[in-house]
């Protein structure tokens, strides 16, 4: 036991690990009692004939998943139209991302850096769901808005990380290049891009996985795809069909997981 | 032969040119020198005597802390940055590290030397179609490199990624090449081949070639003008019968007790090689 | 002047055959992705898009500022924190004991031939399989279940998720439970220490950092996932938010909005501090 150690160092050292281990747990508990205590806590209809009742229609509902020829038909259908959303999506905010990443990066000067970064972090802070919930208001319900509304957020995610790739990129042969009197955008393209090439497109993929997730759930704020097909069966307690696209959704992801690994392997050979 | 005017007589002039990163680190102190067109020099002198900052200052990548500095007539520090980036068009600065991006094919890595007469447009282009193949064919080939066109740069040795940096120099426009150290990777019969080929070049097209070299056989052998630089300081500008081993000794040797031989010459380093295999 | 006589056929790129294929199905690709998200920008310039947006956009200034506003978003805000903290909390419950299972450095079987008894390899599978469908539903999902099974509100967030996160918490302890340094570990298993012994003594201590660490990133992410949740009826700042939404308050929305930046910059913050404070 420490508390027999000498004062000084060792002192000072035990009592940051006293306070760790003592008020650390201490704050939390008193954290967690707090919340526990506010949230109204209908935790009593939980465990209530009611919602015991519901939770085994369910569960007798997604153990017999629905068939049939027409709505698998449809179900692939919705797959198709998610897969279409994230892809779009991802391709709109790889461009649009690389577009704000220079300006970002510090090209064009100190204003134009915290203009573009003001705007990633805006698009980055705003989740996929609230921009769709906003960008169905001008685009309608449907895929167009799902799409948009993933650009969006992806933009901010990839342009971020797009500025910090291209701004690691070693820069001697941009700045011998530069120094024979080629231009920067040139410049750019021959050197730091092909370089910095492998690091974006492996977050570009892997930000394409993110929004296959991102892309079937946006469908429950009426964005399309499989997620609207999922809210529109579960607010009729069809508990069969909604199974279906639920395990549409996980084969979906499953699919998109391994191309986006392979893409990545051959595109950046690792 | 008509009389010159000062500013045609120089490619590039320094005056007294002082270059120092802090109070107490000076990398060029006091230097003075002038090239004139076509002329073929090589700036010999112990590693951290300065030459690399040197050949930045000719070059118009390092603006000195103090001193004149003079490009194809004209103060660069003192243009409007369009006119200093023409002027950059103009000259060739290869540095020691070959400057290429590890996954860039050759076949663009060689055409970069044609950007500053290009547009952005066809430089983009080019990049996803190479134009001018036969340009780059031709310059690898001078080298000894012309199968290796198509491939990635990552895929080359050091050596072979030196020359690829100097055939971009072939298909550039530049009058004033100046290189630092762009034979240290190769070995001696490559290194002959490579030389030939620059200085060749810099005659046909009359420009003038500034090297940096520390094989001092090969600049004896070569150049006919030798630039002697240590610790920041020009100890000797000379023609090269007039370099003579005391003045040898007193750049590379003096400070480690050494005396210069007379270095051998090229043929007889190539014997003394062909003896060892 | 030395130039070579050229090749007698010109030359010729040979990435460029494939690069005109690549791109011409990519570009053959875009057409019926395009039609199938029925992408057309044509229609955010109609006349009846337009005139919503700007309707929309119109009623963002000013945004909402009135106390009583401010203060309903308050306790928004704070069940949106609470949610996530017991959910988070929930998931740690549920993610250690299954990590304990499923990691490899506890199987006394394979302690000392390496290789694990089948029965024993079987339960670990099944804890990952499980693990696995946890977290392979999107939290939403679970959110819709629970909101239809037990009513909207805070609840079903917070199973949502506990249950998500259980999963990601569980596959994520895993690891590091196998990737640190066993040595103590396995000295305390050989010298006869039963598991839960050999687990307080051996790996907790030495894992305790990195678990905590990631915990309070998950409960970074936890927040802003109720947030999201909160838009099909789990409760919190995100209930609001959609309801704002629905009647095209813009005021209203442009408040939260701020105050949702603001929590997730804030919560940023808190887990950055938390996480150095602890390692």
């Amino acid at each position: 036991m420490r508390a027999n150690a000498p004062a000084g160092v060792e002192g000072h050292h035990t009592n940051a690990w006293v306070s760790k281990a003592v008020l650390a747990p201490l704050v939390f508990l008193a954290f967690l009692m707090a919340s526990i205590a506010t949230l109204s806590g209908d935790w009593a209809s939980l465990f209530s004939r009611a919602a015991a009742t519901s939770m085994l229609e369910f569960a007798r509902g997604f153990i017999a998943p629905a068939g049939g020829a027409a709505f698998l038909g449809k179900t692939f259908y919705a797959a198709l139209e998610t897969l279409a959303i994230s892809l779009l999506g991802t391709l709109l905010a790889v461009l649009a991302g690389l577009a704000l990443a220079l300006p970002a990066a510090g090209r064009w000067g100190l204003p134009a850096k915290h203009a573009a970064r003001f705007v990633l972090n805006v698009l980055r802070a705003i989740p996929e769901l609230v921009w769709a919930s906003l960008v169905v208001i001008a685009a309608g319900l449907g895929p167009f808005a799902g799409t948009l509304a993933l650009g969006f957020h992806t933009t901010g995610v990839l342009g971020r990380l797009f500025g910090e790739s291209l701004e690691n990129v070693a820069p001697e042969a941009n700045d011998t290049l530069r120094r024979n009197g080629v231009g920067a955008l040139p410049a750019f393209w021959y050197t730091t891009f092909p370089q910095a090439l492998p690091q974006l497109a492996s977050y570009a993929l892997y930000r394409w996985e993110n929004n296959i997730r991102a892309a079937a759930v946006l469908g429950v704020v009426g964005a399309g795809g499989l997620g609207q097909m999922l809210y529109f069966h579960l607010s009729l307690f069809q508990t069969h069909e909604a199974a279906t696209v639920l395990l549409a959704m996980i084969a979906l992801v499953g699919v998109v997981d391994i191309a986006s690994n392979q893409l990545r392997i051959k595109l950046t050979g690792r | 032969m008509r009389a010159l005017s000062p500013a045609e007589l120089n490619v590039s002039a320094l005056e007294q040119v002082v270059v120092s990163y802090s109070d107490t680190a000076t990398a060029l102190a006091d230097v003075s020198l002038s090239l004139s067109p076509e002329e073929q020099v090589a700036i010999i002198g112990p590693s951290g005597a300065g030459k690399t900052t040197l050949l930045a200052t000719f070059a118009c990548a390092l603006k000195p802390s103090r001193g004149r500095v003079v490009v194809f007539g004209r103060d660069p520090w003192a243009l409007p940055a369009a006119e200093l980036h023409r002027l950059r068009g103009d000259l060739f600065l290869a540095p020691q590290a070959p400057p290429l991006p590890p996954r860039q094919r050759v076949v663009n890595a060689v055409l970069a030397g044609r950007l500053p007469q290009w547009t952005a447009w066809k430089a983009l282009s080019s990049l996803v179609r190479p134009r001018d193949l036969a340009a780059a064919h031709d310059a690898l080939t001078r080298f000894k490199l012309d199968d290796k066109l198509f491939l990635r740069c990552d895929r080359l040795s050091g050596g072979e990624r030196q020359r690829v940096a100097l055939a971009r120099l072939l298909v550039s426009n530049a009058r004033l090449f100046l290189l630092d150290e762009p034979v240290s990777s190769l070995d001696p019969n490559l290194a002959g081949v490579a030389l030939d080929t620059l200085q060749e070049e810099a005659r046909q097209r009359g420009a003038t070639l500034v090297v940096s070299l520390h094989a001092v056989d090969l600049a004896m052998a070569r150049f006919p003008r030798l630039i002697g630089l240590r610790a920041g300081r020009v100890l000797f500008d000379l023609p090269r019968a007039e370099v003579s081993n005391e003045l040898l000794t007193d750049l590379y040797g003096a400070e480690l007790g050494m005396s210069f031989q007379s270095p051998p010459t090229f043929e007889e380093a190539q014997m003394k090689l062909t003896r060892c295999l | 002047m030395t130039t070579v006589a050229l090749p007698a056929s010109p030359l010729r790129d040979p990435a460029w055959r494939e690069r005109m294929l690549w791109t011409a199905a990519a570009v053959i690709l875009l057409f019926p992705l395009g039609w199938l998200a029925e992408f057309n920008p044509a229609t955010l310039w109609s006349a009846a898009s337009l005139s919503a947006t700007r309707q929309f956009l119109g009623t963002f200034f000013p945004p909402k500022l009135d106390a009583e506003f401010l203060y309903l978003v308050g306790i928004a805000t704070w069940k949106t924190v609470a949610i996530a903290t017991v959910g988070t909390t929930l998931a740690v419950l549920i993610a250690v004991p299954l990590a304990l299972v499923a990691n490899r450095q506890l199987s006394i079987s394979a302690f000392a031939s390496g290789r694990m008894c089948a029965l024993c390899m079987g339960v670990r599978a099944t804890v990952r399989t499980f693990m696995i469908l946890l977290r392979s539903i999107p939290e939403i999902v679970w959110a819709l279940l629970f909101v239809r099974a037990v009513g909207l509100g805070d609840t079903a967030g917070v199973i949502a998720i506990a249950l998500t996160y259980g999963g990601m918490l569980g596959k994520v302890y895993t690891e590091i439970f196998e990737s640190n340094e066993t040595q103590g570990t396995r000295a305390l298993l050989g010298n006869g220490a039963s598991r839960t012994q050999a687990f307080f003594y051996g790996m907790l201590p030495v894992c305790l950092p990195e678990l905590m660490s990631y915990t309070v990133y998950r409960w970074e992410c936890a927040i802003r996932a109720s947030v999201v949740m909160g838009f099909v009826g789990a409760g919190g700042l995100g209930q609001q938010m959609e309801l704002s939404m629905k009647m095209l308050a813009g005021g209203e929305v442009l408040t939260m909005l701020t105050v949702f930046v603001g929590l997730v910059w804030l919560a940023d913050a808190v887990s950055g501090f938390l996480r150095r404070w602890l390692s």
